[in-house]
């Protein structure tokens, strides 16, 4: 079986186990779910029957499950029941707000923690290493939400002038679309220093690692044997080999990214997936939970395929065998 | 027969008394040290401080006058929302936080070296099959099904142990893996085999106590990795009501806008414990790493 096609059945078979797993999460909760979505114990038949209908959740186990997977099919996600509108219709919006965040905020963290990295790494041992690595283990030992906490505090409350809450200033009127923008960006601030200011960590401490082993390995003694200067023997030998291994850590780095976005949308009010997640525990609203779940963990399954690609194109000792 | 079948093979193992010696490594290790004694501060804390200063989450504030009150010398980190002492808060939340940390790590840990042995030893279609399931899990991103799990299954300790322990093993499992693979190479393994011992017998005499000595500064990391879980789980409100951890504090905080009325004494005492005990074991596990691995040294 060529590579390629095995890696796309495997990341079918991980996606169809989400939504299994998924189903079971949701329709074998503790209790009766009819009861915890009523939020009332005493309900008359008439009233449960149709919840359970509405919900799909009428019917024998197997005729759940089929309805549940058809209903995927055609985009129907559920009705939430807290904000009072298709479920499809507000992942969609939310869905489109945390892309953003996550693009602005990956660029930066990779780039600069992989600059980082590759610095305190080629200076092994100096004082600007150890620095290096005692700032990162800090910032990486940091819960996310909390130096959101602080960056409210800092940028809200005790200097002030940066937004704290929400994508777009409340009732603003733009005149034109560089002013919207503008807008956004400004309240993209604050969030996006908080996921970097926790996750260039990851980095650096990922990539210096690998530069290391890097550095130790014979044909980096030859390097320095040809005279090549160090800048050339640090960013043109070293780097190249050292990044293989950086992409291999951010397959590990997507989960965390997932969990830092949550976190910082919750604490800036950004009305992106993690918000809705938030919201959706805080009102019980399982439909809207389930499907947040849901599209998070398919996002991360496709990502994850993603990123296999893109190792395997680098590295072609991969491509053989598997 | 009763004597150690690993103790035959002596030299090749290159087992000498490491036990010791780690710690003393350890020790000389700058960062490692810093860890070790942040670590000591953390569990006195957490022991002897609910003691020394009970909290009751009972005694509340008798008027508005005496909520969100800055630190004064009746209340040394102030008072919460509810005119609460925060410090007492704060000690009894360092308790909860650590103990919650633990019990997961024990938890993943156990799972981890289970499912890593079992599939390193065995190789072949159980390795197959559990080795599917570990990458499953590795990938699937952790906090939004510990939410999803936390808001279905109830708010309590145990469940948030529970939850944050079955979602944290893959890693362990991954790295014991390996290690079974090649100690089950080694030829005390062989010897053993041939002497007629089960299956069971190897794994527990000559591969477990190996891989246990290896996943050290694994299971180190994954307590740093649980506590900040909890931290975060709690923080989104799915925190135990009745047993309040800093995770939780931070949401209480959070939520009755702590941070816009500046109660800084509120706010900051729970992220700083949280940020002193994962620094304290993130420390020693990689000081560890570092002991395991001499090509990284030079960083301390």
């Amino acid at each position: 079986m060529p590579p390629l096609l095995r890696r796309v059945l495997v990341l079918c078979a991980s996606i169809f186990a989400v939504l299994t797993f998924n189903f079971f999460l949701f329709h074998i909760i503790p209790g009766d779910p009819i009861r915890l979505i009523a939020r009332s114990q005493r309900l008359d038949p008439e009233a449960v029957a149709r919840l359970r209908t509405t919900y799909g959740l009428d019917g024998s186990l197997p005729e759940q499950y089929g309805k549940y997977l058809s209903n995927l099919a055609h985009g129907d996600l559920g009705y939430s029941f807290s904000l009072h509108e298709n479920v499809a219709d507000i992942v969609g919006r939310a869905l489109l707000n945390t892309l953003i965040l996550l693009t602005v905020s990956t660029l930066i963290v990779v780039i600069v923690g992989i600059a980082i990295g590759v610095f305190a790494g080629s200076r092994q041992g100096t004082r600007s290493d150890s620095t290096t690595v005692v700032t990162s283990l800090v910032f990486w030992s940091l819960p996310t939400f909390w130096v959101g906490m602080l960056l409210v505090f800092i940028f809200g409350v005790w200097i002030g002038g940066l937004p704290i809450s929400g994508i777009t200033t409340p009732n603003a009127v733009y005149g034109n679309w560089f002013q919207y923008i503008s807008d956004i960006g400004r309240h993209l601030i604050l969030p996006t220093l908080t996921l970097a200011i926790v996750d260039i960590a990851f980095f650096v401490i990922i990539t210096r690692t690998s530069l290391l082993e890097v550095m130790g390995e014979d044909y980096m003694l030859t390097a320095r044997g040809k005279g090549l200067s160090r800048r050339t023997m640090v960013w043109k030998h070293a780097t190249r080999n050292a990044l293989l291994p950086v992409v291999t850590a951010s397959v590990l780095y997507i989960s965390a990214l997932v969990a830092g976005a949550i976190q910082v949308e919750v604490v800036f009010s950004w009305p992106g997936m993690g918000l809705l997640m938030y919201n959706s525990v805080m009102a019980r609203d399982y439909p809207t939970l389930e499907a947040c779940f849901l599209l998070t963990s398919v996002a991360v399954l496709v990502a994850n395929f993603c990123a296999d690609l893109i190792y395997r194109r680098l590295d072609p000792r991969v491509t053989v065998g598997t | 027969m009763t004597f150690d079948l690993g103790a035959i093979d002596g030299g090749a193992v290159a087992a000498p008394p490491r036990r010791t010696s780690n710690l003393r490594l350890l020790w000389r290790d700058r960062l490692g040290r810093t860890g070790l004694i942040l670590l000591a501060i953390s569990a006195l804390m957490a022991i002897l401080g609910p003691i020394v200063f009970p909290f009751d989450p009972a005694q509340v504030g008798a008027n508005s006058a005496s909520i969100l009150q800055p630190p004064s010398l009746t209340y040394w980190l102030g008072t919460d929302e509810l005119g609460r002492d925060v410090f007492s808060e704060f000690l009894a939340g360092a308790r909860i936080s650590l103990f919650v940390g633990l019990m997961a790590t024990l938890i993943s840990t156990i799972i981890g070296a289970g499912v890593g042995v079992i599939s390193g030893y065995f190789m072949g279609p159980v390795d197959g099959g559990l080795m599917s399931m570990t990458d499953f899990f590795l990938v699937v991103p952790a906090l939004p099904l510990m939410i999803a799990l936390g808001a279905i299954f109830g708010q309590n300790l145990l469940i948030i142990i529970l939850v944050i322990g079955f979602l944290s093993w893959p890693r362990t499992a991954r790295i014991v893996r390996s290690q079974t693979l090649s100690l089950r190479q080694r030829q005390y393994v062989a010897r053993a085999k041939s002497l007629g011992a089960s299956d069971f017998r190897i794994i527990r005499k000559n591969i477990a106590p190996h891989v246990m000595q290896l996943i050290v500064a694994n299971t180190i990391l994954v307590v740093a990795g649980c506590i900040l879980a909890e931290a975060t789980l709690s923080f989104i409100g799915l925190g135990d009501p009745d047993r309040i951890s800093w995770g939780s504090m931070l949401h209480f905080a959070f939520v009755s806008g702590a941070i816009g009325r500046g109660a800084w004494w509120y706010f900051l005492p729970p992220g700083l414990g949280i940020l002193l005990v994962v620094l304290a074991f993130t420390l020693v596990g990689h000081a560890f790493e570092r002991i395991d691995n001499p090509r990284l040294r030079g960083s301390a």
